[in-house]
C-alpha cells in the first residue's frame, strides 16, 4: 500500500485577539498517515480537534508547525508550507472535502454546482454535466431539482448535493466531515455505499463519522484524538 | 502550471502629501488568479488598484506586467501612449461608478464597440453583431442595443460595463467594488456573471471590495489592508476561516449572519 497522505508533528492553536489574546491549543503534535484504499476515522470527544485537523489537511486552517505531505500527481506537496496557488491545484486535482454544510452559490443550478469540480479540471462540459446527473441520481436527488439552485433545499438534500460535488471528481484523497449526519435511512445507505466504493477504488479517506454504524461500514482504521488540557 | 506571474508588485508606496495611502505593498498575480483586496474605507485599497493600473504615479516600488504585446515591462517607465494601448487591449477596468466606466452619451452598442475598434475592428456589421452577442451574455435584451446607458438601471449599467471591458478578451481586469451600491438581488446576478466569465475566459483580476461575501465568492486569494499596509494575506478561505491578525478577526467577526 502506498501512502497518499502523511501528517507529522502537526500543531495548531488559535489566538483570539478579541479576548485579550487568549490562546487555544487544539492540535499538539498530531501524526498519522493514510494509504490508498484506506479509510481512517477520526474519533474522540467534541472539542478534540477532529474538524480542525480535517480543515488543516485541506489547507483551510493554517497550522503553526508540522507537515502535511500529500502525493499530488506523484509529487509531494506540504500543505503547511505550500504557496496558495499550489494548494488550489491540490484541491483541484487531489483532495476533495465534504464539509458539514453546503456553501450555496446564488443562481447556480444544482447540477452545474456538482459538475463544477470536473469542469475546473478541464473535463468537457457535457461529460461533466452527465456525470453530475448520474451521481445526483444515485444519491436520490430528484431530477426536477437539478436545475434549481440548492439554496431552498432541505438539509438532507443539500448534504447530498455536497457529497455529489465532492465525489464526482473522483479525488484520490477524500476528507469527509460528518457526510451522513442529516440523511434519512434510504439516502444514508446510498451515501455510505458510494463512500465505500471510492475507498475500494483506491481513494485514501480521512473522515469524522459520529455514527458508529457508518464508521463500521466505511472505516478501515481509527485514529484517536483527545482534547488538550486547558488554554494558556 | 504556467510559471511566470502576470503581474509582480514590489514595495508599492503612494503618498498624498504627508499621508501615506499605500505602504510597501507587494504580491504576485498568476494567470487565472483572482486576488481580492479587502479593508474598510480609507485603508488604501482603491489607491493600490489605481497604482497597479497605472492611473496614479508611484512614490516608491515597482510593478512589472507580463504583456502579450511588449513582453515583461515596468509600468512606471511605460510611456502614456503604451499604457493607454494596454488599458484598451490587454486590461479592463470596472469601476464602482458606472458613469466613470461608461460613456453615458453613447449607445450600449457603441460602448461595447469602442473597445473593439481600439483593437482594429472596423466593420460596422461585425461590431454590431459582437456587441449584440455581448449584451446577451450579460443578460441585456438585444433591443436595448441602441439605447444609452442613461436609460439603464444600476445593475444593467454594471453589466454593460463588464461587457465593454471583456469584449476584447483582456488578460487582466481591475475591479473596484463592481457590485457596490447595487440591490442584493441585482448584486447576485452581477456576481454570478463575473464568476462564470472569469472562469470561462481564464481571466486574472484584482478585485477591491469591502464585502467579504463578494470576496469569498469571487477571489482565490485575499490581501487585508489597514491604514495603507497589507496586514494579512493568504488563500481567501484561510483568511476568512482562520484569520490571524486582530483586525482581520474583527472584520470577519463583524459579518452579519443571514
Amino acid at each position: 500500500m502506498s501512502t497518499a497522505l502523511s501528517v507529522s508533528g502537526l500543531v495548531k492553536h488559535f489566538t483570539v485577539h478579541a479576548q485579550g489574546g487568549v490562546r487555544m491549543s487544539v492540535l499538539d503534535g498530531v501524526s498519522l498517515s493514510v494509504a490508498r484504499g484506506e479509510c481512517l476515522a477520526l474519533v474522540g470527544p467534541s472539542g478534540a480537534g477532529k474538524s480542525t485537523l480535517l480543515r488543516s489537511l485541506y489547507g483551510n486552517y493554517r497550522p503553526q508547525s508540522g507537515s502535511i505531505l500529500v502525493d499530488h500527481d506523484g509529487r509531494v506537496v506540504d500543505m503547511v508550507a505550500a504557496e496558495p496557488r499550489e494548494i488550489l491545484d491540490v484541491r483541484r486535482r487531489t483532495i476533495g472535502y465534504v464539509s458539514q454544510f453546503l456553501r450555496v452559490i446564488p443562481r447556480v443550478a444544482t447540477r452545474d454546482l456538482v459538475a463544477e469540480p470536473l469542469i475546473r479540471r478541464g473535463v468537457e462540459r457535457d461529460v461533466a454535466i452527465g456525470r453530475a446527473g448520474t451521481l445526483l441520481e444515485r444519491l436520490g436527488v430528484p431530477a426536477r431539482l437539478w436545475k434549481l439552485p440548492p439554496a431552498t433545499f432541505s438539509g438532507g438534500e443539500q448534504q447530498r448535493v455536497n457529497i455529489a460535488r465532492c465525489l464526482v471528481a473522483e479525488f484520490p484523497v477524500l476528507l469527509l466531515d460528518e457526510p451522513t449526519a442529516s440523511l434519512d435511512r434510504a439516502n444514508w445507505t446510498r451515501a455510505v455505499e458510494l463512500i465505500a466504493e471510492r475507498r475500494d477504488a483506491g481513494a485514501a479517506i480521512v473522515g469524522i463519522f459520529h455514527d458508529a454504524e457508518v464508521r463500521d461500514l466505511v472505516a478501515t482504521r481509527t485514529h484517536d484524538l483527545q482534547p488538550i488540557g486547558g488554554s494558556a | 502550471m504556467i510559471e511566470t506571474p502576470l503581474l509582480q508588485a514590489r514595495g508599492i508606496t503612494k503618498r498624498f502629501g504627508p499621508r501615506v495611502a499605500c505602504r510597501d505593498v507587494g504580491f504576485d498575480l498568476w494567470p487565472g488568479e483572482v486576488l481580492g483586496v479587502v479593508g474598510e474605507s480609507g485603508s488604501g485599497k482603491t489607491t493600490l488598484l489605481q497604482c497597479l493600473a497605472g492611473k496614479l504615479p508611484l512614490d516608491g516600488g515597482e510593478v512589472h506586467y507580463d504583456s502579450k504585446a511588449f513582453g515583461t515591462i515596468d509600468l512606471a517607465s511605460l510611456s502614456e501612449a503604451r499604457r493607454r494601448l494596454l488599458a484598451r487591449t490587454e486590461w479592463g477596468f470596472v469601476s464602482q461608478d458606472s458613469r466613470e466606466g461608461l460613456r453615458m452619451n453613447v449607445s450600449a452598442g457603441g460602448n461595447i464597440g469602442e473597445r473593439l475598434m481600439a483593437v482594429g475592428e472596423r466593420h460596422y456589421g461585425n461590431l454590431r453583431s459582437v456587441a449584440d452577442d455581448w449584451l446577451q451574455r450579460v443578460e441585456i435584451d438585444s433591443d436595448r442595443l441602441d439605447d444609452r446607458p442613461t436609460s439603464f438601471s444600476g445593475g444593467m449599467r454594471q453589466r454593460l460595463q463588464i461587457a465593454r471591458n471583456l469584449v476584447t478578451h483582456p488578460r487582466l481586469v481591475f475591479m473596484d467594488e463592481p457590485t457596490g451600491g447595487l440591490d442584493v438581488s441585482v448584486q447576485a446576478r452581477v456576481l454570478d456573471l463575473l464568476r462564470s466569465l472569469v472562469d470561462e475566459l481564464h481571466l486574472s483580476a484584482v478585485l477591491v471590495t469591502h464585502d467579504l461575501g463578494v470576496a469569498r465568492l469571487l477571489t482565490h486569494r485575499l490581501m487585508v489592508m489597514q491604514g495603507g499596509s497589507v496586514i494579512e494575506s493568504g488563500l481567501t478561505d484561510q483568511v476568512l476561516d482562520d484569520p490571524q491578525h486582530p483586525y482581520t478577526q474583527t472584520l470577519v467577526a463583524s459579518i452579519l449572519p443571514v
